[in-house]
């Protein structure tokens, strides 16, 4: 199936002002925090009053902000990620586990609640949540609200849901003789799931993982209300708003910003492209 | 093996116990109102706090080294799943129902005075603001699933073929997908009210409440059409070749071949996409609050000017409760928009099943 020479340029040409027109918003943010905020307002796409000067300029005004904080902003956003990202692997696996292999009245309750669960919007919880959490902290003792151990408890229950579903569906695949085996040469039913089945699931906890990842790091929302817009432990998103909140239009400050906000993800994409892509398509059609 | 029995019997039982009476001075102290806090480096840590999670772990790892052949697998099982159910149940179960409580109360966020019975319900239907954010919500949903899906078809189509380059452009396309709604709203922003008032020398998109609204959904349709061309890739890359190979000897040009062949063949591929952006547009909030803030003005909407004119449901709710603190009703929205969403998306996936079994 040879195509012919003029559709593939046409094709080609199609392809390349689309990848320009989705690119290029990406392409204004890097320019324009390049220049001064005069320059960007009286000629946005223009690159004159750029300079390198200009950008170490911006950099620093946005990185020492009080208000964005940014270092500071993105070592909560890491720590909260990350920290999530592990307990929703090795916990999520763990329920899976136990939910696949028993198979009780119990576990298919469990798993059904799970299920049933992830058409919650998170509005609907939104609000409770916060006085749950109020008063869970209260009787504890611990705090939760305002707290990034909260924040991180929270997206163990939010996200636990989708990662048990995910790799529920994988644990079904592995035989169960492989278990028996272990079983039988005396491994503990804790020893099989850490060194047989859960070696067996990266491949799956590396799409969970994507899928979490993305979302916990760009989510907004959660953060905002558990920890407010001034706390000092915000995360990255909510230090982009609360920046952009106090400096209205500045846009050389905010496109720096944004600018910062966004090179992170880019450069684990760039990296993990083929991994990324694939676990996104992977989580959506399970 | 004896000896290792009752060690670790021993063990078992000294952390069940320790951790039990950790627990009941804990419970013992919420009771009595003692409130201890210690200080640890900068941190401040109240005692009880600590006794309650360090009993906890006790108690589950004296279950664990209880010594029989029995219950082990079940003690096990019941660890393995605490972790998860407990978070589970502070943040999903527990506030769902909860809500649902509170919905029917005059909730402040804090405490409520009195049950209102239905009167939340029916106050939002009277409310301009809520019902032209719902129509609006509508209106949204269905302009981009059809526009969403399209765009990411055709984009597909194009990613599908043997140009050179492939892997760049579908990387490209992707790409918006990565970044959070609320850093690409504020980058839109600068885009409609600077750069393209530059470019075409008019006003910004955003003053104008049709024209904010459209400005939406062209950044919401830039950001995820991308992701769901990936799964209409995947979709049409299951297509079998030799059915591909068939139609063409048969003579089937290029669009027979489209429309009679690998569009059924992908009909599971349309269920899935429909669903993911119809959840996500109902659900839609990052933009909206960064792009317009859900600032537009509404001339004569049931007899009233709303200032809300680019609000849509999400941004409704967080706004009724954060900036009116009306908590219960803002709850009350948010069940109705709950329960519109589950039978909106039960009913898709539905119809789509059918459909699907039809061809």
């Amino acid at each position: 199936m040879k195509m012919k020479t003029s559709r593939v340029i046409i094709l080609t040409v199609v392809a390349v002002l689309l990848a320009a027109y989705i690119l290029f918003p990406f392409a204004l943010v890097v320019l324009n925090s390049f220049k001064a905020q005069s320059a960007i307002v009286s000629n946005p796409i223009s690159t004159a009053g750029a300079s390198v000067q200009q950008f170490l300029q911006n950099l620093n005004s946005v990185v020492n902000n009080k208000a964005f904080v940014f270092w500071h902003a993105f070592g909560s956003s890491t720590l909260v990620t990350v920290i999530s990202l592990v307990l929703l692997a090795v916990f999520g696996g763990m329920a899976a586990w136990v939910i696949c292999r028993n198979k009780t009245r119990w576990s298919t309750v469990i798993y059904m609640v799970f299920i049933s669960s992830m058409i919650i919007p998170f509005q609907v919880v939104m609000l409770p949540l916060i006085a749950t959490f109020r008063e869970v902290g209260k009787f504890v003792g611990l705090g939760m609200n305002g707290t990034l151990p909260g924040l991180i408890f929270a997206y163990l229950g939010f996200g636990g849901a989708m990662t048990v579903f995910i790799l529920t569906g994988f644990i079904k695949g592995i035989p169960y003789e492989l278990e028996e085996a272990a079983a039988i040469d005396g491994c503990s039913p804790e020893g099989t799931f850490f060194r047989i089945i859960f070696p067996l699931l990266k491949p799956t906890i590396v799409t969970v993982t994507i899928l979490n990842g993305m979302w916990i790091w760009n989510d907004y929302l959660l953060p905002s209300i558990l920890l407010g817009q001034n706390n000092p432990n915000k995360t990255l998103p909510v230090a982009v708003q609360s920046f952009v909140g106090s400096f209205v239009k500045s846009w050389d400050l905010i496109l720096t910003a944004a600018l910062l906000a966004m090179i992170p993800m880019i450069v684990i994409f760039i990296l993990a492209q083929k991994h990324i892509m694939d676990g996104m398509v992977q989580g959506a059609i399970k | 093996m004896n000896e290792n029995t009752s060690g670790k019997k021993i063990l078992s039982l000294v952390l069940l116990i320790l951790g039990a009476v950790l627990l009941i001075a804990a419970l013992w102290m919420d009771f009595s109102k003692t409130y201890i806090v210690i200080h640890v480096g900068s941190a401040k840590v109240a005692l009880r706090g600590m006794f309650l999670v360090v009993g906890a772990l006790m108690v589950l790892a004296g279950m664990y080294f209880i010594p029989t052949v029995m219950h082990h697998r079940a003690i096990i099982n019941f660890i393995f799943l605490f972790p998860l159910i407990f978070t589970f149940a502070v943040t999903v179960i527990i506030p769902m129902f909860v809500g649902i409580f509170y919905s029917f109360t005059d909730w402040n966020g804090v405490t409520y005075s009195k049950m209102v019975g239905i009167a939340n319900y029916t106050a939002m239907f009277k409310d301009p603001a809520f019902v032209w954010s719902l129509l609006l919500t509508v209106l949204f949903v269905v302009v981009n699933m059809i526009l969403v899906n399209l765009v990411a078809f055709l984009l597909a189509l194009l990613c599908t073929t043997k140009l050179k380059g492939v892997g760049f452009f579908r990387a490209a396309y992707f790409l918006p997908n990565l970044i959070g709604g609320i850093v690409l709203g504020y980058i839109w922003q600068f885009i409609f009210s600077n750069v393209l008032t530059t470019i075409m020398n008019s006003t910004s998109m955003l003053i104008n409440t049709k024209t904010a609204f459209i400005a939406i959904i062209i950044v919401y349709v830039w950001q995820y059409a991308g992701y769901i061309m990936l799964i209409y890739i995947n979709g049409l890359a299951t297509v079998p070749k030799d059915v591909l190979e068939a139609a063409q000897i048969d003579g089937a040009d290029a669009m027979k071949t489209l429309f009679q062949i690998k569009i059924p063949m992908i009909a599971a591929t349309f269920t899935i996409c429909t669903f993911l952006t119809l959840t996500s547009a109902f659900k839609q909030f990052d933009v909206n609050l960064a792009l317009t803030n859900g600032v537009g003005t509404v001339r004569g909407f049931m007899g009233q000017r709303l200032s809300n004119g680019t609000q849509m449901i999400a941004l409704n709710i967080y706004n009724t409760a954060f900036a009116r603190d009306q908590y219960g009703y803002a709850q009350a929205k948010a069940i109705l928009f709950f329960i519109i969403l589950a039978c909106v998306s039960l009913a898709q996936v539905r119809i789509s099943n059918k459909r699907e079994v039809e061809m």
